[in-house]
């Protein structure tokens, strides 16, 4: 019973509040009892009007004094000295990156031409290795040919004595088997003349 | 503010003598002694700020050089290479405006910027230097503008007139613009805490509804940080406009 009637209270309040919520601003301009007098702004006969004027004229002047010559010109400085230092800095900093610069470059042509003399070294030594190989190689062969002409000379030196008994070993041989074979000593003319027609025959 | 059901916005514009009889033979207000602080607001804010010196800056170095570098920026880029010259005019201008915009804000404080004799005397400073260096550079020349160039010369004797009375606005548009964007928000943050007043009194839902109006304040605080500072921005780039048609040739 007791929250019903509270309710009702509120329900009552809203239906006041809302519109005078709402009306607030024009409460503002319409306000009843409010004072039309007139502006104290406006109010020239009033001595600390003009009063105010001359002494805003002087504490402005005072103002813009210390502030040309005093305060702004210490901001100033401060700017300056703080333009001053960074580009003193900036240009610090540029020196060094160009010697940095430098360095890089001349590093980079070291290591360039370290390069080239370790291919240019290379190059040569493959070279003088190659030559060397070349040499060794035709002198082996040189010596190889001499060798093999050497044993060819031989070999035919050889084959020569070997021809040379052929004729002989063959004249033995058939005296021998003549010998064996017939009990007859064959004459050595007869059985020289036989073997060196049929050796002739042969190409011996 | 309130009293009993009447509220009187604009009393918080009325000028008072501070310091006793020294400052009523003076004639000083609360409205100078306003400006004095925001004045030392300014140079404390430099001073201290750049007390460091340092080549890489503490936060409020920062936000002093940074300063600097906007009206520096806006001063030169506007006027041109010449803007060099205006800078400090330029930038106790702007910081004085924006100083007096935002301590006006501060609870029992007061707005000098609100008071169109201020508004105005600036910005007849700024016409008055406008003229003297048109004058000064161009000479002769400097009336030749209120004759727009190509336009038939039948017409001057209309456009003319048109001409010097648009040139002469300036000053007017230039103070009013301030103070009354600093008027209006002053007397809203007004409204809405007498509201706040007004609607306590009515009980428990009063209570309930009164938070309405802070909570409109608070948004109000905000939307007068953003006027605030772009009030003082719009004079002073506006400065700077009519500095560089005096420079022009």
């Amino acid at each position: 019973m007791a929250r019903a009637v509270m309710y009702d209270n509120i329900r009552r309040a809203g239906t006041f509040l809302a519109p005078s919520a709402l009306a607030l601003p024009l409460m503002a301009m319409v306000a009843p009892g409010a004072r039309a007098e007139g502006m104290p702004q406006l109010d020239f006969g009033n001595p600390y009007v003009i009063g105010q004027v001359i002494w805003g004229a002087g504490i402005f002047l005072v103002l813009y004094l210390l502030l040309s010559r005093s305060a702004l010109p210490k901001v100033e400085k401060v700017l300056s000295l703080r333009r001053q230092t960074i580009e003193t800095d900036l240009g610090i900093a540029h020196k060094a990156k160009t010697r940095a610069d430098e360095a890089v470059a001349d590093l980079h042509e070291a290591r360039r031409k370290a390069l080239a003399d370790a291919q240019a070294n290379v190059d040569k030594v493959v070279e003088e290795a190659r030559l060397a190989a070349a040499r060794q190689t035709e002198e082996m062969n040189a010596r190889l040919a001499t060798e093999i002409q050497d044993a060819e000379t031989r070999i035919a030196q050889a084959r020569g004595q070997a021809l040379a008994s052929v004729r002989e070993i063959s004249t033995t041989t058939a005296e021998t088997l003549i010998h064996q074979l017939s009990g007859i000593a064959a004459p050595a003319d007869f059985v020289t003349a036989k073997v060196g027609s049929a050796a002739a025959a042969r190409g011996l | 503010m309130a009293a009993g059901s009447s509220i009187d916005a604009l009393g918080q514009f009325e000028l008072h003598p501070v310091l006793g009889a020294l400052g009523e033979s003076l004639r000083f207000s609360q409205s100078p002694m306003m400006m004095i602080v925001a004045a030392i607001v300014v140079l404390a804010f430099l001073y201290v700020g750049m007390r460091p010196a340092a080549v890489v800056p503490g936060r409020l170095q920062s936000a002093a050089e940074m300063c600097y570098d906007f009206i520096y920026n806006m001063a030169v880029d506007t006027i041109g290479p010449e803007g060099r010259a205006f800078f400090p005019f330029v930038f106790t201008l702007f910081f004085f405006i924006l100083a007096g915009n935002y301590l006006g804000l501060l609870p029992f404080s007061f707005a000098f910027t609100s008071h169109i004799a201020v508004t105005l005397a600036l910005a007849l400073m700024v016409f008055c230097l406008s003229i003297i260096v048109s004058l000064k550079v161009q000479g002769a020349k400097f009336f030749a503008h209120f004759m727009p160039a190509g336009a038939p010369k039948a017409l001057a004797p209309l456009l003319i007139p048109i001409e010097i009375l648009s040139f002469l606005s300036r000053p007017v548009s230039l103070s009013i613009r301030l103070f009354a964007n600093m008027v209006a928000g002053h007397v809203m943050f007004d409204m809405f805490a007498a509201f706040t007043i007004m609607l306590a009194g009515l009980g428990f839902f009063g209570d309930i509804i009164a938070v309405g109006p802070v909570v409109i304040n608070i948004a109000l605080m905000a939307l007068e940080l953003l006027v605030g500072a772009l009030q003082a921005y719009v004079f002073a780039i506006l400065t700077c406009i009519y500095l560089r048609e005096a420079v022009a040739h």
